[in-house]
């Protein structure tokens, strides 16, 4: 018997709200937007029968605020929404960055900027990694291209926000978010990881805990900026993960994150069937950027092509990890459209005819 | 090693999602593997509904069908914006009580079934979807097995609707047999 058959299909959506159940999330606070609404509405189904909490809040700001709460708890919570009402939840993201808290954080892209449109983009990519609000901080930023995807780093991203005591983002899209695919909730969840900075009541037996994001004197808040980098430098040395697909002996090299990965490999198929050498590198954690894959791919490949659903934000980061060592160029849509397999097949024939300088 | 993509179309509340579905768990149940994608926007009822479904042997790539190997037609704005994306030696599925026009692409195989008639003479008026998609998948070998048929169907319909198992069944069959 086929595997596949033990699996259903769920939609990326509901797969996300299930499989952070699985991680032990029972505290859900959002406000609804196309094109994420059905990971509120299957915590809202979900929650009361599992004694959790389901909670539509009165706003996005007030739902960011509320998450900050639980977390400050030290419970594993999480909300989600799309585009402009991430940018609503920047505030309350910045200070749970400020005052260390772990959480899931969950963007199902729509095409900007303002209100936008509701078809799937990449456009937040700059608003994702680079941070997201004020100040000096980062997200941990994981980057689906499956269904099955969007459930395991769903789990994982619980995991790492635990683990570091650090907001998790996962970046999806309108596509990932709407479709189908047959999935598997037979995973692991890491170990519990001690919290003993959580604000639970001091039961008259310890001191107060405090979790604050203001710091009024300088020197003190410069101290805060310092450390919580020496802990960003160690996450980019040891949680950078990313696909390779078809690299071994490829002379130009497409990357792509989520769906328009999923759209460059339909090119490279056929790409590699026209003789042409071609392989895609897949960034799964957009923060930390897989820097060393980059670099490394940077030395055998005569270009890159970066395919994006954005006016070109990823490029940047390639440029910066592969030290512009050979031309890196954007095969890209945006607003709402997706790039189509044969847009970037095009562009991967023109690379290998020569390309871009 | 073989992928096929379909496109179904049609008016809202006709069943389109419902008829991906089904055809995805079809897939699903026979060890393939399946995407779907639905068009999503401001449309409700009455308005225009879409939805990508790929079945294939190897990992799917991109989900976006946007030259189908099947398009399924439930009503003529479909039919004029898809006829030319499907591939040559594709095939057409046209609910012809409800487009009344014949398709011009004479690349393609062509199937008329009259489903919403056909629906209402048997008294399942919401089942024209059903009727098409047993059309549908006796001519893409998919009704060999009717056990597999079935439990996609029971798939997709939830427990609280176990009654229309058999009604869905019997809706297939009406379209395989015509």
């Amino acid at each position: 018997m086929n595997k596949l058959a033990d699996k259903v299909l769920m939609k990326g959506n509901e797969a996300i709200a299930e499989a952070a159940i699985i991680a032990g999330c029972r505290h859900y606070f959002g406000y609804p937007i196309t094109p994420q609404t059905e990971v509120a509405a299957y915590m809202a189904k979900r929650m009361p029968k599992i004694g959790g909490t389901f909670l539509q809040a009165e706003s996005e700001i007030a739902a960011i605020n509320m998450v900050y709460g639980v977390a400050a708890t030290g419970k594993r919570v999480m909300t989600s929404s799309s585009s402009p009402g991430i940018s609503l939840k920047g505030e309350g993201i910045s200070y749970m960055a400020g005052a260390d808290l772990p959480a899931l954080i969950v963007n199902v892209q729509r095409g900007g900027p303002g209100l936008g449109g509701i078809q799937p983009s990449q456009s937040d990519y700059f608003q994702a990694t680079k941070g997201g609000a004020h100040g000096d901080f980062h997200m941990i930023v994981l980057a689906p291209d499956s269904v099955q995807e969007m459930a395991e780093l769903t789990v994982k991203g619980f995991d790492l926000a635990d683990k570091y005591r650090m907001t998790t983002m996962i970046l999806a899209d309108g596509t990932m978010g709407q479709m189908m695919e047959p999935v598997s909730l037979d995973f692991e969840v890491g170990e519990k990881v001690e919290k003993p900075w959580a604000v639970t009541g001091t039961k008259m037996e310890r001191k107060h805990n405090i979790v604050n994001s203001l710091f009024l004197k300088p020197e003190e808040l410069e101290k805060t900026n310092f450390e919580r980098y020496e802990k960003y430098s160690y996450i980019e040395e040891n949680e950078a993960l990313c696909e390779e697909y078809m690299m071994e002996d490829a002379e130009i090299c497409v990357t792509a994150f989520g769906i328009a990965a999923r759209v460059a490999k339909n090119a490279i198929n056929e790409a590699r069937n026209q003789g042409i050498k071609v392989g895609l590198l897949r960034p799964i954690t957009l923060w930390p950027f897989p820097k060393k894959q980059f670099a490394a791919a940077a030395d055998k490949v005569k270009q890159f092509i970066s395919v994006e659903l954005s006016m070109g934000q990823m490029i940047e980061d390639v440029r910066l990890a592969t030290e512009c060592k050979v031309p890196v160029t954007l095969c890209n849509r945006a607003g709402g459209m997706i790039p189509s397999p044969e847009q970037v097949l095009e562009a991967i024939i023109k690379a290998n005819n020569g390309g871009d300088k | 090693m073989s992928t096929t993509q379909y496109l179904f179309a049609g008016f809202g509340g006709q069943g389109i999602l419902f008829s991906g579905k089904l055809l995805a768990y079809k897939g699903l149940t026979d060890g393939k593997n399946v995407s779907w994608l639905p068009s999503y926007g401001p449309e409700m009822r009455g308005g225009t509904a879409s939805c990508s479904v790929i079945i294939s042997d190897d990992a799917v790539g991109s989900p976006i069908v946007s030259k189908p190997d099947v398009l399924i037609a439930m009503n003529l704005p479909s039919l004029d914006k898809y006829e030319d994306t499907v591939v040559s030696g594709g095939m057409i599925f046209v609910d012809s009580s409800l487009i009344e026009r014949k398709v011009k692409r004479d690349d393609v195989k062509v199937f008329y079934i009259p489903a919403t008639k056909l629906a209402s003479d048997n008294g399942i008026s919401k089942l024209a979807n059903i009727i098409l998609m047993g059309k549908v998948l006796a001519e893409t070998n998919g009704f060999d097995n009717e056990e597999s048929v079935n439990n996609a169907l029971k798939k997709v319909i939830s427990a609280k609707h176990s009654d229309m198992l058999e009604v869905n069944l019997n809706a297939m069959r009406i379209g395989r047999d015509y």
